[in-house]
């Protein structure tokens, strides 16, 4: 068990580690900002679920695959395609609807702790 | 005269091209692959936590597990650590989804001058916004693909 929980541990680690280096190769080497790579990466993981690859980089990795931007993507396709099954309607709002968490977290707190907070670029 | 300018310019670019970044670009993969895979450990962790204590799992799991990802981001931006953290991790820093919050609260701060609805409410979206329509209009694209191709197959 307890094997078992450093080894995931390990493959979170490089998994997670791998996708965030493939954003600094972009960094590095291309003019990408950072704002279009995470658009990008977003589009990759809703890409690679739409194909139905990125559920086995879920199952192998857990959150070094769902904790990156990608993993938002993968969130959203699978959500629409779990839909699909269903209904039309499912289709459409299956997407957000498993993306609901991410989305209202990101909006309540940023708006709470940036009213809280004050910025701090400008004393540096 | 122009020339000989230009050429020492290239010169110039080439030599520093070939000095300055190299190290610091190797260092830099470094960083953001330690750093980013930290955070999703940390991530791992929460969600052994959910999974042992609240007993979730499937959607429900990584949902909860998102949420504290995103509150850590936004607290941590909050109190300007994640800015710091950014400098150094770079990419190991922005991809994972800590990095969507600190996107959505680091301008938020910033134009808070401007009032509580156009300064913060709005600027919220700056970075965050692309990122909700294309995932969302990319998602629909995919239901609406996979609902006809259960309908035809």
């Amino acid at each position: 068990m307890f094997l078992e929980t450093l080894f995931m541990f390990v493959k979170v680690f490089a998994v997670g580690g791998g996708i965030c280096v493939v954003a600094q190769l972009l960094i590095n080497y291309t003019k990408i900002t950072a704002g279009k790579i995470l658009v990008y990466f977003l589009l990759a993981g809703v890409l690679l679920q739409a194909v139905g690859v990125y559920q086995y980089l879920v199952d192998f990795a857990g959150a070094g695959a769902t904790v990156p931007i990608c993993g938002f993507g993968y969130l959203l396709a699978d959500g629409a395609i779990k839909g699909a099954k269903e209904s039309l309607f499912k289709a459409i709002t299956g997407g957000i609807t498993s993306a609901a968490m991410g989305i209202t977290a990101a909006i309540v707190f940023g708006y709470i702790f940036s009213l809280i907070f004050k910025s701090k670029s400008k004393k540096n | 005269m122009k020339t000989s300018n230009d050429c020492l310019n290239q010169n110039y670019l080439e030599y520093v091209k070939q000095i300055a970044p190299k190290t610091k670009q190797k260092r830099s993969i470094l960083h953001a692959f330690w750093v980013g895979g930290v955070i999703c450990c940390i991530g791992q962790s929460f969600r052994f936590l959910l999974e042992g204590v609240f007993n979730l799992s499937g959607d429900e799991l990584s949902s909860y597990v998102s949420m504290i990802m995103v509150f850590l981001g936004a607290f941590l931006t909050g109190l300007g650590i994640y800015d710091r953290i950014g400098k150094y991790a770079g990419g190991g820093s922005i991809v994972p989804i800590t990095g969507f919050a600190n996107s959505v609260v680091s301008p938020a701060m910033e134009f808070k001058t401007e009032g509580y609805i156009y300064g913060t409410a709005a600027k919220m979206f700056v970075v965050a916004g692309p990122i909700i329509v294309f995932g969302i209009a990319s998602s629909v694209l995919v239901g609406i693909l996979y609902f006809i191709g259960y309908r035809i197959f």
